[in-house]
């Protein structure tokens, strides 16, 4: 930031950078640049085009939405949960469960479900990831925080393998009062089909916009005039999900902000101090649990739902892993860090590494990669030659990407352990307190007891 | 929450709370216990729906199961307990340690019929299988042996390597800092381990020519392989090891007040930098060997293993309470049992889980562990 400005426009540029949309929209500004100008390098079609800034969307939107509802727990409350696959899985199949077709009525799949509306659905999902929270917080909240790390992932680890078991492959309900059975289940390990009605499709419908999303896909038709009709349909669910990011930090703020998200700041801070206050904590505590597990729940139907189907081993624990490096990059404690935490994972480490790859791959025209890191390596040894080896390395991105990651984890850990705007000390007075020329600079340090020690 | 180190539990707003909410618990576990152990002696007296072999089969696996849980997780306890946070990285140190030890074991029982860079990636790619090798402890007892001395090795000088790195700058941090850290560490070594020896499950051993006994067992028989005893005395070996260099030496008593408080282990002159060095080639060395000796015995060798392994050894080192090596032996002997016996019950694809809700059980009844306010390690 330079200093030798006006002092006036200095002045209102710090305002305007303090408020927390700005830095949201100046971030995702940045990404959505950087990807159209590397797109452009790679000389993307506009159709790549479009399709790459609709897959950045999407997973902008889930990591931001994850992001904030762990948040919720772990910023918020102190809540060490690293079971959020765990709530994303039971989410997306509960809601599967209850929207599904009935079996026997057309269709490829091999089990159905109870046939109701996709919002009966959606809320049952939701529902059913809170009602997980509450189980697992039952007995983990009385613990220490590591000791509820390890039973939510104990938990997202149990709710894996009973999805990938053939017991609940199928079974029959009764789905009528006469007591009349249908076939539904989850499928075990070789995944679901989700063949419910369109989700973006059926949402646009109600609220009356279909006419206006016919004329949006003729007008991108001009542009893209082979089969238009699969890249609005990504982009305007990626706007959707913006939408739902929205509406969770909206929610979080209001949550934070009131006195419920008061106590619940003061848990996290000392939860004994709370307790001698008067307050129930393990009630305070549960309530925010089972609601970080209803978002974690909508944001796994969210990512899914129009993916068509959905196997158990996508909720392995390396997703888990992934929202908590989004909200430690952006800064535990923070919405906005959240937001701006899922929007760099998901655009730098998450689909940056991919982006990479085939940039790689269509400057140089590389040829086959080895198939293993013997003939990758042995190369290198005999006669010095890199080539295999780096392009066993390009092809194995998938992998390295999480090593990164890991990496990537421990550095912050060791140099930004409050990430991009983590911790944020906050006024309880109704009016701010400094004086306005210090207020809303950069992001205030936090004072250096003022970490809670759990 | 409550700094409490020892206790590891909040205490519960008033006493008669916690009365009334414990102990109808407690009773409640006792009553499905009771309950589950009813139907078994009732299965195996009245009906005859299982039988005594098939329980014996079932124990001595999960015994074995128990003994590899048990022997890596004296390692995580005591780091647990000395260094004061959860290793979620213990479990890749188990897989570590277990390929570099197979890789050795094919190096020495493959030289000279296959190539030298297949066999040291323990047969990437399906270059090399294990079985046309013939490994197995009486096969090849001295490719067997050095595996086993180089696992260990390995896995001490990795978790030294990682300590310095990356541990040591942020000692003083709190626990959920380091496990965090841990986390990433975890992932970090998990798939260069997979970008290095791929990602294909390859049979270690031949699993035809290993010598076995059937001992008979009231209606049947329970076999015992050559691998079950290797892995009954090397553990058994080590436990006793260890517990003898606690009791007996310095070390063991520095180690001891250390977990207790750190910071007066430090006025008392105890150099706890070089105890902590001494946490980690301990825990490292018994890990590596667990992790290649659980190979050996299951036969099969993946990179996701010791992440697999890592949850049911935190169920059985918080079963036995954290920092006790006896609470993590009898632990994992718990877990392992349980895990494994869990079938008579329920569907095989839960034994896993099975094992987990013990552990919860226990969180919910004894959070302190079965060996609380012992701290041995």
């Amino acid at each position: 930031m330079s200093t030798t400005d006006d002092e006036g426009t200095v002045e209102a540029f710090r305002r305007l950078w303090a408020a927390d949309a700005v830095k949201i929209v100046a971030l995702l500004v940045v990404i959505y640049g950087a990807y159209l100008v590397s797109g452009f390098v790679l000389g993307y079609s506009l159709r790549g085009q479009l399709n790459s800034l609709a897959s950045l969307t999407f997973y902008i939107g889930v990591f931001g939405t994850l992001a904030l509802a762990l948040n919720l727990h772990w910023g918020y409350t102190g809540l060490f949960n690293i079971g959020v696959v765990g709530f994303m899985a039971v989410g997306i199949y509960v809601m599967a469960f209850v929207s599904k077709p009935l079996y026997g009525s057309g269709g490829a799949a091999q089990v159905g479900g109870l046939g109701l509306p996709l919002p009966v659905g959606i809320l049952a999902g939701m529902l059913a990831a809170a009602l997980l929270g509450f189980v697992v917080a039952l007995p983990a909240l009385r613990l220490r925080a590591d000791y509820l790390a390890i039973v939510t992932i104990a938990m997202s680890e149990i709710v894996r393998f009973a999805l990938l078991s053939s017991t609940f492959q199928q079974f029959q309900v009764p789905h009528t009062l006469s007591g009349e059975t249908t076939r539904v289940g989850f499928g075990g390990g070789s995944g679901l089909i989700l063949d419910f009605p369109d989700p973006l499709l059926a949402l646009i419908d109600v609220v009356g916009l279909s006419g206006a999303y016919d004329r949006l896909v003729g007008l991108v038709g001009r542009v893209v005039p082979n089969n238009p009709d699969p890249i609005v349909h990504s982009l305007v669910y990626g706007v959707v999900l913006l939408g739902v990011v929205a509406v969770y930090f909206w929610l979080l703020k209001r949550t934070g902000e009131s006195p419920f998200g008061r106590v619940l700041k003061s848990i996290r801070e000392d939860e004994d101090v709370a307790r001698a206050l008067g307050k129930n904590t393990d009630r305070f505590k549960t309530t925010s649990f089972m609601l970080g597990c209803a978002l974690m729940g909508l944001a796994g139907i969210l990512w899914l739902m129009g993916q068509g189907a959905v196997t158990p081993n996508f909720f392995r624990p390396r997703l888990t892993f992934f929202v908590w490096i989004a909200l430690i990059i952006g800064g535990a404690g923070s919405n906005t860090g959240s937001v701006m935490g899922g929007a760099v994972f998901a655009a730098v480490l998450y689909q940056g590494p991919l982006y990479f790859q085939n940039l790689v791959t269509s400057v140089f025209q590389p040829g086959e990669a080895p198939s293993s890191f013997g003939p990758a390596i042995s190369p290198l040894i005999s006669n010095v030659d890199p080539f295999p080896f780096l392009l066993y390395t390009l092809d194995s991105v998938r992998q390295l990407q999480l090593v990164v990651m890991g990496v990537v984890l421990v550095w912050l850990m060791h140099n930004r352990p409050l990430g991009m705007l983590g911790h944020r000390k906050e006024t309880a007075a109704a009016i701010p307190l400094a004086r306005p020329r210090e207020w809303g600079g950069e992001p205030t340090p936090p004072a250096a007891g003022g970490e809670d020690d759990e | 929450m409550v700094s409490g180190t020892e206790s590891g539990v909040t205490e519960t707003p008033g006493r008669w709370l916690a009365l009334a909410t414990d102990r109808p618990l407690t009773l409640v576990f006792a009553a499905i216990g009771l309950s589950l152990l009813g139907s078994l002696v009732w299965g195996l007296l009245i009906t005859g729906s299982v039988t005594f072999s098939r329980l014996g089969s079932l124990v001595w696996d999960g015994v074995m199961r128990g003994l590899v849980v048990g022997l890596a997780g004296i390692g995580l306890s005591m780091t647990y307990s000395i260094l004061n946070f959860a290793n979620f990285s213990h479990g890749d140190y188990i897989t570590s340690g277990a390929f570099a030890g197979w890789a050795t074991t094919y190096a020495i029982a493959g030289l000279g019929r296959a190539d030298i860079g297949s066999l040291l990636l323990v047969g990437a790619g399906g270059s090399v299988f294990g079985g046309a090798l013939g490994i197995g402890v009486t096969t090849t007892p001295v490719a067997v042996a050095a595996g086993i001395v180089v696992a260990g090795v390995t896995t001490i000088l990795l978790a030294l390597a990682i300590d310095r790195v990356v541990y040591k700058p942020i000692r003083s941090e709190s626990g959920i800092t380091l496990l965090i850290t841990s986390i990433g560490v975890a992932f970090a070594l998990r798939y260069l381990i997979q970008f290095v020896f791929g990602s294909d499950v390859r049979g270690t051993t031949a699993s035809g020519s290993i010598p076995q006994v059937s001992l008979y067992f009231v209606d049947g028989a329970v076999r015992i392989d050559a691998h079950d005893i290797t892995l009954l005395v090397v553990a058994g070996g080590l436990m006793l090891g260890v517990h003898l260099l606690l009791q007996t030496t310095k070390l063991g008593k520095a180690m001891r007040a250390m977990s207790d408080d750190e910071d007066l282990a430090r006025i008392t002159g105890i150099p706890t930098e070089r105890v902590v060095r001494a946490t980690w080639v301990i825990g490292g060395g018994l890990t590596g060997v667990a992790g290649y000796v659980f190979i050996l015995w299951k036969g099969t060798l993946g990179f996701n293993d010791g992440w697999l392994l890592l949850l049911l050894i935190f169920a059985a080192v918080i079963l036995g309470g954290i920092g006790s090596i006896y609470g993590a032996i009898t632990g994992g002997l718990v877990i392992g049992v349980a895990a494994s016996v869990s079938v008579l019950w329920i569907p095989s694809a839960f034994s896993r889980a099975a094992a987990f809700v013990v552990m919860i059980v226990i969180l919910l009844v004894r959070p302190e562990g079965l060996f609380s306010g012992r701290s041995t390690a």
